[in-house]
């Protein structure tokens, strides 16, 4: 069972599989029940990838699964921006739709693996079967299945993850696919057009602050703490000489504490829910603590990341991801 | 499509294309096949042929009567009330809701478990001001026959001069409408429900009922409905309507007998298999019933693979599924209403396909409890 977004990735994902030899069936996920215009589970995705499978003459079908999307990442993303934390949706709807909900369904339908359009491969490590990095780096999505564990590796196909993004595209245009050049998604897919603070705005009551410098001096006002993420740099509307970006967020007071990017510097952060794939290595690994940032080499010690160099902090609720080369050993997430 | 009503259409699309409306002899050949469609649908109402409005589906049917009716009331004397049931098709409840945006008021009367709606609090619901009284003839989920006579005589009674509206897409393959819908003023039909084409469609307009247009032009329909009319449409509808008729009640006898051979076999074969819906309340052709503890969207799967085709709720336009609002308008609670899948048999269905879905359903059900519960 492939889960086709509509996107040119899961569109050739499902043609792969078929080229491959297996029984395919498409499915597409409605997940947002509200109105978008270019969320992932809009009525036109969903036309693109019912034209797709039709086009490939496999069977397609939508699952409604709006309530759960509600319940299980949408509530969860405005609480956490509520908290001053930085969540990570697609994380949490690979976490508990795409591997949570829809594999249960497709084991109940008695499929024997579901399948994406991820970059991003289902390696067998010496030590049992591991999320790797997907074959373009630069497109490399790993990082948001950092969540996979050793049952749903065993039954998850990601063929994509074998080829680059240009050869994604290539084959998506030699196969005269509708969506060969469709641009890809880059927001969250249930904001609509007016952005992260309409709709968190809508949700939530906006709590306004100081803005402070590292010694507490005040120097400006914000209209709420949901408008800013650790490491932040833009909409500061503040004139101080040095660049600054957000270093704090203390959802207590409401206050916004601003500062060069040496403040931002650490040497170590905390986690929460820390899982391993595979078993934690004597040594360091590498740690990865954005969708597409880079690398840092840290130690990890139960609950805490030891950077081997100072590294810029992360925003609690982010994923950080370990890596060992080109193998995701596992993760957790920032507090 | 009935094959009857696919001949019948097929010289409209390439020997005889003329405008009906125009005046030379190609346009009345074309004129002569959509009044002698108007009639064989007008008699198959019970209504004369200049009550027939032709258009493009129930949908559109619908949305005429109840806003053109609720606009006329409205300019002619103020009144404001709408009184429909909570069952209704999307076509209904949407106009009304349109017409709530407005300034009507909306009252939306909820069914019985039987799936029959409240009588007791539609009456309540009429008044003077009463403008347009909805209330479908047969529910287009779970085939739950409305007591239509009934809310005319309400209708009649406590909100003398309001309009009463049936949608009656579901009923033809079942119910004789000059019967079973002679009492409303306004009745809309869809081809596509008994072997005619999709996009074709009518309301009855008895008497002097009065609308106001949605499309306006040139006349056409009696200025109840402007556009060149589609003839090839016209006449596929009116010959499906006349051999429906002609053939219903041994159709309908048949269709009987190989439903309640599916119904009984579920109900033997299939644990805690619960029906909705009054069985003698419900038209010949439909199954609705829930499977505890199977997700509906999950059995539709599972059949369609096994070459079962069913439903469930209504179709939303991306095709997904969402928890019916007829289910929930009987008062069900959505656990059973997302469990809750729907079989259609029609004039094609065959004993094979009852044979096929008794040896599917019970085996697919099973699988998606055992699997749902390891």
């Amino acid at each position: 069972m492939v889960m086709m977004s509509g996107g040119v990735d899961s569109s050739v994902a499902a043609a792969m599989l078929q080229e491959q030899g297996h029984d395919v069936t498409g499915v597409t996920l409605k997940l947002w029940g509200g109105v978008s215009d270019s969320g992932c589970c809009s009525v036109s995705d969903v036309e693109d990838a019912r034209r797709v499978a039709a086009q490939l003459g496999i069977p397609h079908y939508v699952f409604n699964f709006s309530d759960d999307f509600d319940a299980n990442v949408v509530a969860p993303y405005v609480e956490a921006y509520a908290a001053g934390t930085t969540p990570n949706p697609c994380v949490e709807c690979n976490r508990t739709m795409k591997f949570g909900r829809l594999f249960a369904r497709a084991m109940q339908l008695g499929y024997d693996a579901v399948a994406t359009g991820h970059h991003a491969r289902v390696v067998a490590a010496p030590a049992g079967l591991a999320i790797g990095r997907g074959a373009d780096r630069a497109k490399d999505q790993s990082y948001v299945l950092y969540m996979l564990g050793a049952a749903e590796l065993a039954c998850t196909l990601l063929p994509v993850g074998e080829i680059t993004k240009a050869e994604v595209r290539a084959r998506a245009a030699a196969l005269d696919l509708r969506t060969a050049a469709k641009a890809e998604s880059m927001d969250v897919c249930f904001i609509t057009r007016g952005g992260r603070e309409t709709f968190l705005g809508d949700r939530i009551a906006r709590r306004p602050g100081a803005i402070v410098d590292r010694a507490g001096g005040v120097v400006g006002t914000h209209d709420g703490i949901d408008a800013f993420t650790i490491g932040q740099r833009r909409g500061l509307a503040v004139a101080v000489g040095e660049r600054q970006y957000v270093v704090d967020i203390d959802a207590g007071s409401g206050d916004i504490t601003i500062g060069p990017r040496a403040d931002l510097l650490r040497d170590s952060l905390t986690m929460r829910d820390v899982t391993w794939n595979l078993a934690p290595p004597a040594g360091a690994v590498e740690v990865q603590a954005r969708a597409h940032g880079e690398p840092a080499s840290a130690l990890v010690d139960g609950c805490t990341v030891r950077f081997v160099e100072p590294h810029v902090r992360v925003a609690p609720g982010q994923v950080v991801a370990f890596y060992a080369g080109d193998v995701l050993l596992g993760g957790g997430i920032a507090t | 499509m009935r094959p009857e009503a696919v001949e019948a259409m097929r010289p409209f699309f390439a020997d005889s294309f003329a405008n009906p409306s125009g005046s030379h002899a190609a346009s009345r050949v074309a004129k002569t096949a959509l009044e002698e469609a108007r009639e064989v649908v007008a008699a198959a109402c019970g209504a004369e042929p200049h009550e027939i409005v032709f258009t493009a589906g129930g949908s559109e049917a619908d949305n005429l009567a109840v806003k053109g009716a609720a606009w006329a009331a409205r300019d002619r004397d103020g009144r404001d009330g709408i009184v429909t049931t909570a069952i209704e098709h999307k076509a209904v409840l949407g106009a009304c809701g349109r017409l709530e945006r407005e300034g009507f008021r909306v009252v939306r009367v909820a069914a019985q478990v039987s799936g029959v709606l409240d009588l007791d609090a539609l009456g309540a619901a009429l008044d003077e001001r009463t403008a347009v009284v909805s209330v479908m003839l047969v529910n287009n989920e779970t085939g739950t026959v409305q007591p239509l006579a009934e809310v005319a005589a309400l209708v009649r009674e406590r909100a003398p001069g309001a309009v009463l509206h049936t949608d009656a897409v579901q009923a033809p393959q079942w119910l004789d409408l000059s019967v079973h819908a002679s009492a409303a003023d306004l009745v809309a039909i869809s081809g596509h429900k008994f072997g005619g084409p999709k996009g074709a469609g009518a309301l009855v307009v008895r008497g002097d009922t009065v609308l106001v247009p949605l499309v306006e032009g040139g006349g056409h329909e009696r200025d109840r409905r402007a556009g060149t009319q589609n003839v090839a449409g016209a006449v596929g509808f009116a010959t499906a309507l006349r051999v429906t008729d002609e053939r219903r009640a041994d159709e309908v006898a048949r269709i009987r007998q190989l439903r309640d051979r599916l119904e009984a076999g579920l109900a033997r074969s299939v644990p805690r298999f619960v029906a909705n819906g009054d069985h003698d309340r419900r038209v010949a052709g439909v199954i609705h019933a829930a499977f505890p503890g199977v997700e509906a969207e999950a059995l539709l799967v599972a059949l369609d693979q096994r070459d079962v085709y069913a439903a469930s709720g209504s179709a939303c336009s991306s095709g997904s599924i969402d928890p019916s609002h007829v289910l929930l308008g009987m008062g069900m609670d959505r656990d059973r209403a997302l469990s809750s899948v729907r079989f259609s048999l029609g004039y094609a269905s065959t004993d094979a396909d009852v044979d096929l879905a008794l040896s599917v359903v019970p085996e697919a059900v099973e699988m998606l409890r055992t699997a749902s519960t390891s």
